[in-house]
């Protein structure tokens, strides 16, 4: 994830509070993914960013999970999102997004 | 009557050493992780002249390989040599880092590159030999200095470093002692960008079959900037870059816009030619050496080579229309506008189906799609995907929501209306223009009536706004017959105008031999 990116999510984490936070991706691949879920959550693999060895634990999404779109109005989600959903290789993402959430994320009850 | 596209040059320099020296990825490495393991192990990574010789995207590139012959190659596609390992391809060139030293040097003017005696030395001849550097460019090579000089420089002067084989045997001075802004280290990547440039344009110059004398305007679409600390993007890299090329009718501006320039500047180009302002323009932009070994930590830590080792450049001559070449259609733009929001499909509709729409035209009418065309190589292991597949799949989706596809007709789209990604992650090199060499070729040789070339960049990195950005337009088989015939001149009327005209060229080449 981009450095700058990492500091303003490591900047609103400490201004509204890390339980507080959700992260929406909208990267077009699971494994892109699943880096930057992993990034807000148990610190950046890439050990570069501003949350190398920074924990968040945030909670973090992709916008195209199931649990996701059921939160969107519909005919916005279609407009905005229903060509991507066509694109993207969803079950792949939602897995890399399960995994990631069921190990290192910490607000979700 | 329209403009047309004369002629394309694509150029390729290898430079190694500037991976581990100049890119960004490696930079900031050295900043935050000097003793980490990713510095360690990407020497090794490092690939050779000949491994970079035997690549297909990169013979693709300069136009040795076509990009139908690239698709029916297995990915990743360096496992397999290609059988073509030509350094000069009929698009242009592949140039090793060596001569592109000296290069660079040859492009400053200003004493800033200085290079080791004995590296000047070792390498003038075989730069000299190099067929696109003509005696004007060689005589600007200077002798060179010692090299204890240079490790001064360096040491004591803020130099930046030019490296070859892991030796220092060159620098770029500061061009300032306190103005950032003409540091050693901008100094560097703006020679390095108009160096490049000025191999582009000779490349592009050459295959549109001018003279350099001809050429009457400029515009560099590169990512760069250059000015002082009053005017930090003052610019002009198009008429400094025509300078060294030998462009001496030449005029010339910048145009910017991230990865979308080069489409901007083009239908920019078109525009003054088709409006008369000039008979002709060259769109040239040359490499960055922040990008190189951008993806490095993802290649080396799958123990693949560290592709991004090319800086890329590119040149595309516009000339009044000659009834022969193809077209560029001003009345079909794709605009990503302020109001169009940044929603993929929002982008896409903008770039792809509006500006159809409002010609009369279905997806399926448009031969060929060129939007981003890195190569898969780069991308993929860095988990970004095929770009381009990623472009295709889009417009494929929105095909089938506006009922111009059936759904199951999706991957027979993608195939016959889609290419394989070849060119290198050098931020505006891959967008759209890679392909317009072959389109012209294509278009040419009646294999194709329609092409379709999109810009897209990301605005968001110059923080000033969140925007997103492309634009669009179409390249097309040449009309002006069928234009003439319309307004009542027969075909054979025309053929005798372009015979005519022919003649004239004829006469004036043979006036200016004697």
């Amino acid at each position: 994830m981009d450095l700058e990116n990492q500091k303003r999510v490591l900047g609103f984490a400490e201004q509204y509070g890390p339980e507080n936070v959700v992260v929406l991706l909208g990267a077009a691949e699971g494994e892109a993914s699943g880096l930057a879920a992993e990034t807000v959550t148990a610190g950046d693999p890439t050990f570069s960013g501003p949350l190398t060895g920074v924990s968040l634990g945030l909670t973090v999404f992709h916008v195209c999970e199931p649990q996701v779109k059921e939160e969107f109005d519909q005919a916005v989600y279609e407009e905005q999102v229903g060509m991507m959903e066509m694109v993207l290789d969803v079950d792949d993402i939602v897995s890399e997004m399960t995994s990631i959430r069921d190990e290192f994320c910490k607000y979700l009850g | 009557m329209k403009s047309v596209i004369k002629g394309a040059g694509y150029i390729l320099c290898h430079v190694p050493d500037m991976v581990l020296h100049n890119g960004t990825t490696q930079t900031t490495e050295m900043i935050v992780n000097p003793e980490g393991e990713y510095l360690k192990a990407l020497p090794s990574h490092l690939r050779s002249w000949e491994d970079v010789l035997e690549y297909w995207p990169n013979q693709v590139y300069i136009g040795n390989k076509t990009p139908d012959e690239l698709a029916a190659v297995p990915q990743p596609f360096y496992t397999t040599p290609c059988d073509v390992k030509e350094r000069y391809g009929h698009f242009g060139q592949m140039m090793p880092q060596e001569e592109f030293t000296l290069l660079m040097q040859a492009s400053d003017v200003f004493d800033l590159v200085w290079l080791d005696k004995n590296f000047v030395a070792q390498y003038k001849e075989q730069f000299a030999a190099n067929p696109m550097i003509d005696e004007t460019i060689v005589a600007r090579i200077k002798d060179g200095i010692e090299i204890s000089e240079i490790e001064r420089l360096v040491k004591e002067e803020h130099s930046e470093g030019l490296y070859h084989n892991g030796t220092l045997v060159g620098c770029v001075k500061r061009a300032h002692d306190i103005d950032v802004n003409l540091s050693a280290h901008v100094m560097l990547e703006n020679i390095v960008s108009k160096a490049s440039s000025v191999l582009a344009l000779i490349a592009g110059v050459q295959n549109a079959g001018y003279q350099k004398a001809d050429i009457e305007y400029v515009i560099d679409c590169c990512e760069e900037a250059c000015g002082d600390m009053n005017q930090r993007g003052g610019c002009n890299f198009a008429k400094a870059a025509a300078e060294i090329a030998g462009l001496v009718s030449a005029s010339g501006s910048d145009s910017r816009g991230f990865c979308a320039g080069p489409a901007h500047a083009l239908v920019e180009a078109a525009a003054l030619v088709e409006a008369g302002a000039y008979k002709t323009v060259a769109v040239t932009a040359g490499g960055c050496t922040a990008k190189l070994g951008m993806n490095g930590k993802d290649h080396v830590k799958k123990g693949m080579p560290a592709f991004e080792d090319m800086l890329g450049g590119f040149c595309v001559v516009i000339g009044e229309n000659d009834g022969v070449s193809p077209e560029i259609n001003l009345e079909i733009l794709g605009r990503h506008t302020v109001g169009t929001g940044s929603a993929p499909q929002n982008v896409i509709s903008s770039l792809v189906t509006d500006p159809l729409d409002r010609n009369g035209l279905k997806v399926t009418d448009v031969d060929k799609f060129s939007p981003e065309m890195q190569n898969p190589d780069i991308t993929k292991p860095a988990g970004a995907g095929d770009v381009p597949q990623a472009n295709y799949k889009m417009i494929a989706a929105l095909a089938v929501k506006r009922g111009d596809i059936p759904k199951a007709d999706m991957p027979a789209f993608i195939k016959d209306h889609g290419l394989t990604g070849w060119a290198p992650t050098q931020g505006h090199i891959p967008s759209g223009v890679p392909y317009i060499g072959f389109a012209r070729e294509d278009i040419m040789a009646g294999k194709i009536k329609r092409a379709m070339i999109i810009g897209k960049g990301s605005l968001f990195l110059g923080r000033m706004t969140n925007l997103f950005d492309g634009i669009s337009f179409i390249i097309q088989a040449n009309s002006s017959a069928e234009a003439a015939a319309a307004a009542g001149v027969s075909e054979e009327e025309v053929k005798s105008m372009i015979a005519k005209a022919m003649k004239e060229f004829a006469a004036t080449l043979l006036a200016q031999a004697e």
